[in-house]
This record gives C-alpha cells, sequence and structure tokens, in this order.
C-alpha cells in the first residue's frame, strides 16, 4: 500500500451533507472487476445536468478545482453501502485526503486500506476551510500526518485524532494482511481453543452443502 | 465477573489478540461473499500468492446482477456476465462453496445465510456488503466490510478492529396492526437520524422487539446501517433457536444441544450498561413512509410532507429544500396524496416468506391500479418456491403483479430492473439514495403492507385504515 506522510495539495470543496457512496460511484461502474479506472464513475450523476451535458457548476467540471489533492466536504461523508469503489474512484481521481466534520464507518475504514486519509475536524474548522477554499482560487492545504495538522495557507492549523495503529499503517504504508499473517501461531491457538469450546463453529460449509 | 452485554460477550470470545491501546485482532467465524465486491479480493489473493485460511468457512452467492425473468435465456449485459463469471471461478479456483445462478438456493446474499443456517447465534459473520447487520437478527455480531477487508478475512480469518460502542433501542408495547418491523426501523431512523448510530453496536430490545419473529427481527437488523451503525443485534431466544433447528447447516444432534446450551447464555445480564439507550413506545409507531433522498427523511403516512419554511438548522433546509426538489414533492402536501408508478417488494429488507404472505393475502381478490407497474421478486430461490407451494403467486398474479426470479433486483438496480427517470416507486429495499434504483428514479420506503396498499390504490393510504 502507499504510504502518506505529508502532502501539500489544492482543495476541492463539496459543500454538502450525507453524500452517500451512491452518489460517489453509481451502480453502473461496479460491474468492475479492478480496482483502476473508477474515474469516470466518480460523481457520475451529479457532474450532468438532466439534458446529459455536463453540469459547469458541479466543482469537479471546474477549471479551478482540477488536479485537486484534498477534498473538503461536510457531515457523514460515505454513508450507505459498503462499496470500496468509492474510495478508489475518489483515489483515481487523484484525491489522497478528504477532511470532514464525520464519516461513515465503513467508507472511514475503506481509505486507510487505500492510502487514503479521511481527517475529522470540527464542524466551524471545515466550515471556515469551506468558505475559505470557495473565496480563494487556489486554495491549498498541507496536511500532516505525522504531526495530525492540517496547516492553512495563513499559518493556521487544526488539530486531528487518528488511532495510533491506522496512523503507523498508513505512514509506513504496511501490508495489512501481512501484519496479520505475522501472528499466525496465535491464530492458530485462537482456533485450536475455540474448536473444544464450540465445535459446531469449524464443521466445513462445503461438506453440509452437498459440496459445489 | 462483571455484567456484561450481549455485544461485549461476543466480542470477548473472538479476541484473538489486543494491544494496549485496544486495537484488536478479532476471529471472524463466517464469511459470505457476492459477485460485486469480491473480484478484487480474490486478484489480490493471487497476486500475493496467498490462499484462504479456511475456504470451507465461506459461502459465495451471485445475487446483485442477476436477471429476475428467465435464466435460461443467460445475462444480456456483458459485463454482469463477467463479474458473475468470474465469481464461479474464484469459488472454483479457491475452494469455495457457491451457490450458481440456477441453483434453487440462490438469493439475495443476507436472505440465503439465514435461510440455511449459516448464521447462528454467537457468531461473527461479515460480508462485503453494509446490509450484513441483518444476522445480527441471531444474536451474530455481524457486519459489513470493504473488499480489501474480504481479502483480509478470506487470508487470515481475521480482522483488526477497535471496540465498537453500544447502543441500546429498547421498543416496548404493541404495534398497531399492519405495523411492522419496517415501520420500527424507519420510526427509529427518523429519530436518531442516518449518521445516530455511527460508531455503535445497536442492541435492540423491548417486549414490541421480541415479540417479532425472526423474520421481523432481520427487517429491523438489516437497516442498521441505515442508521449509521456498524451493526444490529437481538438476543437469541426460542424463536432463533425454533427457526435453526433442522437448517442444512444448523448444527445436528448432541452437538445441537451443546449449542443451544451456549445460545441460551447470550443476552445482556441485568446489570449490564450501554453507552446510549434510546427509547420508543410501539403504540405510537404510525406505518412510515420515506418522503426525501435519505431513509432519515421519513414520516408517518397520517403526516404531511415537510415544509422547509419550517426548518431552523440551515444545513436541514438546504438538505430538505434539495430532496424535495428531487423527489418532485409539494411542501405540506398530505402524505397520502402522493401518486406512484411502481411497486417494487423485494431486497433483503423485505422479502422473505412472511412477507410475502402478508403481502399475498393483502393483494388477494385486489387489483393493482391501472397506473401502476408492480412487481414482487422474492429473497431467494427457496422463498420463491415456499411462495409457489403456498399458491401466493398465483394471489400475486391475479392481483397484477409481476412475480420474478429471486434476486437484488431493483434495490439497487444493477440488473435490467430500473427506474426511468422521473418515475416513483414504493419500495420495500433499504435505500432512496438519489439515483438508487435508477438514474432520477424516485424511491419511497414503505413496508410491504403499505407497498401493496399503495400498488392497488395508486398513491399511499393508511395501512390502519385501509378496508
Ligand atoms: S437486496 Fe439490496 S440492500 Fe440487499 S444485498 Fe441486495 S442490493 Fe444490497
Amino acid at each position: 500500500m502507499q504510504a502518506f506522510t505529508i502532502i501539500t495539495g489544492l482543495v476541492a470543496p463539496l459543500d454538502r451533507v450525507n453524500v452517500d457512496t451512491d452518489q460517489i460511484i453509481p451502480k453502473q461502474f461496479l460491474k468492475t472487476i479492478k480496482r483502476t479506472g473508477l474515474r469516470e464513475g466518480l460523481f457520475y450523476d451529479w457532474r450532468k445536468q438532466k439534458d446529459g451535458s455536463q453540469d459547469p457548476s458541479f466543482f469537479l467540471n471546474q477549471p479551478r478545482f482540477q488536479g485537486a489533492t484534498i477534498l473538503l466536504t461536510r457531515d457523514n461523508f460515505g454513508c450507505g453501502s459498503s462499496r470500496e469503489h468509492a474510495p478508489w474512484a475518489l483515489f483515481d481521481q487523484g484525491f489522497r485526503c478528504i477532511i470532514a466534520p464525520s464519516f461513515a464507518d465503513i467508507f472511514y475504514n475503506n481509505c486507510f486500506q487505500n492510502g487514503m486519509l479521511p481527517v475529522v475536524l470540527k464542524a466551524d474548522e471545515v466550515l471556515t476551510m469551506m468558505q475559505n477554499v470557495l473565496a480563494t482560487p487556489g486554495y491549498q492545504l498541507t496536511v500532516d500526518l505525522g504531526n495530525q495538522t492540517v496547516i492553512s495557507p495563513d499559518g493556521t492549523s487544526a488539530r486531528f485524532e487518528i488511532d495510533p495503529f491506522r496512523k503507523d499503517c498508513l505512514y509506513r504504508g504496511l501490508d495489512a494482511i501481512g501484519l496479520t499473517l505475522q501472528h499466525e501461531t496465535t491464530i492458530t491457538s485462537y482456533e485450536a481453543r475455540r474448536k473444544t469450546e464450540a465445535p459446531w463453529l469449524f464443521t466445513d460449509l462445503s461438506r453440509n452443502l452437498g459440496g459445489v | 465477573m462483571a455484567a456484561q452485554t450481549l455485544f461485549n460477550k461476543i466480542w470477548e470470545s473472538h479476541v484473538v489478540r489486543a494491544e494496549p491501546d485496544g486495537t484488536t485482532l478479532l476471529y471472524i467465524d463466517r464469511q459470505l461473499v457476492h459477485e460485486v465486491t469480491s473480484p478484487q479480493a480474490f486478484e489480490g489473493l493471487k497476486l500475493s500468492g496467498r490462499r484462504p485460511r479456511r475456504p470451507g468457512a465461506t459461502l459465495a452467492v451471485p445475487d446483485h446482477n442477476v436477471p429476475t425473468t428467465d435464466r435460461t435465456l443467460g445475462i444480456a449485459d456483458p459485463l454482469s456476465a463477467i463479474q458473475i463469471r468470474t465469481l464461479e471461478e474464484n469459488c472454483r479456483d479457491f475452494g469455495i462453496t457457491i451457490f450458481g445462478m440456477n441453483d434453487i438456493r440462490q438469493g439475495v446474499v443476507h436472505v440465503i445465510g439465514p435461510e440455511q443456517g449459516f448464521t447462528l447465534p454467537g457468531t461473527t459473520i461479515v460480508c462485503g456488503d453494509s446490509h450484513t447487520s441483518t444476522h445480527g437478527a441471531f444474536g451474530a455480531l455481524a457486519f459489513g466490510i470493504g473488499t480489501s477487508e474480504v481479502e483480509h478475512v478470506l487470508a487470515t480469518q481475521c480482522l483488526v478492529q477497535k471496540r465498537p460502542k453500544t447502543m441500546e433501542v429498547r421498543v416496548d408495547g404493541l404495534l398497531p396492526a399492519l405495523c411492522s418491523a419496517k415501520d420500527v426501523i424507519l420510526a427509529i431512523i427518523g429519530k436518531i437520524g442516518t449518521a445516530g448510530g455511527t460508531g455503535y453496536v445497536i442492541e435492540y430490545t423491548g417486549s414490541a422487539i421480541r415479540s417479532l419473529s425472526m423474520e421481523g427481527r432481520m427487517t429491523l437488523c438489516n437497516m442498521s446501517i441505515e442508521a449509521g451503525a456498524r451493526a444490529g443485534m437481538v438476543a437469541p431466544d426460542e424463536s432463533t433457536i425454533a427457526y435453526i433447528k433442522g437448517r442444512p447447516l444448523a448444527p445436528k444432534g448432541e452437538l445441537f444441544e451443546r449449542a443451544v446450551q451456549a445460545w441460551q447464555q447470550l443476552k445482556t445480564d441485568v446489570n449490564a450498561t450501554y453507552d446510549v439507550t434510546v427509547t420508543m413506545r410501539a403504540e405510537d409507531i404510525a406505518p412510515q413512509v420515506s418522503w426525501g433522498t435519505s431513509p432519515g427523511m421519513v414520516t408517518g403516512i397520517d403526516q404531511r410532507v415537510p415544509d422547509p419554511r419550517t426548518i431552523t438548522d440551515e444545513n436541514q433546509r438546504q438538505a430538505t429544500e434539495r430532496a424535495l426538489e428531487y423527489m418532485g414533492l409539494i411542501p405540506n402536501m398530505p402524505m397520502t396524496d402522493i401518486a406512484i408508478d411502481k411497486v417494487f417488494i423485494g431486497s433483503c429488507t423485505n422479502a422473505r416468506i412472511e412477507d410475502l404472505r402478508l403481502a399475498a393475502s393483502l393483494a388477494k381478490g385486489r387489483h393493482v391500479a391501472k397506473t401502476v407497474h408492480a412487481m414482487v421478486v422474492p429473497g431467494s430461490g427457496l422463498v420463491k418456491q415456499q411462495a409457489e407451494q403456498e399458491g401466493l403467486d398465483l394471489l400475486f398474479k391475479e392481483a397484477g403483479f409481476e412475480w420474478r426470479e429471486a434476486g437484488c433486483s431493483m434495490c439497487l438496480a444493477m440488473n435490467a430492473d430500473v427506474l426511468q427517470p422521473g418515475e416513483r416507486c414504493a419500495s420495500t429495499s433499504n435505500r432512496n439514495f438519489e439515483g438508487r434504483q435508477g438514474a432520477g428514479g424516485r424511491t419511497h420506503l414503505v413496508s410491504p403492507a403499505m407497498a401493496v396498499a399503495a400498488a392497488v390504490e395508486g398513491h399511499f393510504v393508511d395501512i390502519r385504515h385501509w378496508s
């Protein structure tokens, strides 16, 4: 996985609450069997106007936000379906960090699996940044994972909390499965103990279902 | 030992290893897999040369993309066909049991798990699907995960987790006639909001919950995710055990007796505390209808469409305005004045046999309005078979409903069952997001009983006074 340490980048604003994963990437783009190339579906319905043409008012269609790496948005971002296609599509578009006052659980977790940093800031901090992004062409932020801060162009910094384990994995770009496999003997002894406590959990499903 | 909640008991029995900061390696007993969120996980295994740790702990089924019309014709959409073929190939390559598209046991992943006895009390169950919360109805800890975690569980049978907080949602009393689990959960979401449960596992308690059937409990737990919760659960009891007994994957004989003894311990101790408790009276719950583009935008059928001008919170007002515009609704109009074009009875929320029995009994002797197109999509092939044995299909067909093959269908419209722009649908599914059932489509979430009444009348009606 790609490591995330510190980035300075252009900020794109999505001033809406409860943005769900069906909006981030609609179902017709979930038919892929790949993780890449999902940018095409990102906010597909919101990018277009009723007649099918591109909506020039939607932020992704505005020249000033091209190349943005930080998405600034509102409460409960990423609610709804568990589709990891949502962070894949954001990543494919170039976003590396998403800042919001709150996130839905599964989406938040999915970001970390893909080298992306979801940052939770206070609602008033996000509001100020939102106003500044809209008022200031070329508005950039610096997101420093090591120090857990988001630094504004005027030098003010906002601190965010993050779980230490997640931080470490993301900072070093560690392979999550590889880390778990380091505890293989512990897993094996857990299974051995559980087999005596609750043997019914260890029947092979295929045997009771008459094979594949 | 200190008093514990149901959640704590299951959590504790699955801790493989815990770091001082609370980061926990949690053992996962069982995993369900479907075609949409698994290809990249299997690809990951292949790329890293890893094998599933316990292929026999995973069950796969295609459901999201499958056609609900004649399957002998194959799948028209080549992308859907590739995705389903990929699932079949991956299951073959990795030794995972799959119910293929033409297997009578095929169906929506959250319907077939309980049906097969795959879902057992006290287990940890995951699936790359947010409605995995459904399985909590059996007193399991069941939650949705992303595709990277699907791969993680396949490779290690574990997940790295932080302990969530616990919320009790207590509903006491008696539900009004024809009000159902669907109305209860919609009312709960209306009360706590779509992020109200974020960071929590909900345990549903109280006499109104106890008296729900297993089907009702599944409907309830299914939509825990719409309240933002990681999972929802109901402690197992006699209904749970009776439901499980004799199912293909349920333990048998002496092992079943042992399991039942263990399951009887799975309840929250009297003195245990939750982080938060929310209470409701069942008597206060009217049949619910969503009016907006988020499941929290919901109200009783006897109410009116909200008026944004009366909302003081700026964010909320804007969201309401936007939702009403998308939904094409006028502020203050009575909910019963909303006319519909389509009716969808289906999905992992409300397409089990009990739902279909109730819907068919209400459809009996009536007819779908001329202006409405209505379809019934059973949750699984076995539900369909059972319904046909009971003659429910005939009741539906005589009343003008289409009777389809099992699958997710118009719940998310990944197959050919799609709303056209502007079409308005009364749906027994769980999500009313913009475009969920088709770009520009308008979804109103309701119970099966409310869906049938709306199909017949052409607009929403209060099922309590429907004769
Ligand atoms: S029926 Fe709907 S909610 Fe349930 S698994 Fe299928 S798509 Fe998801």
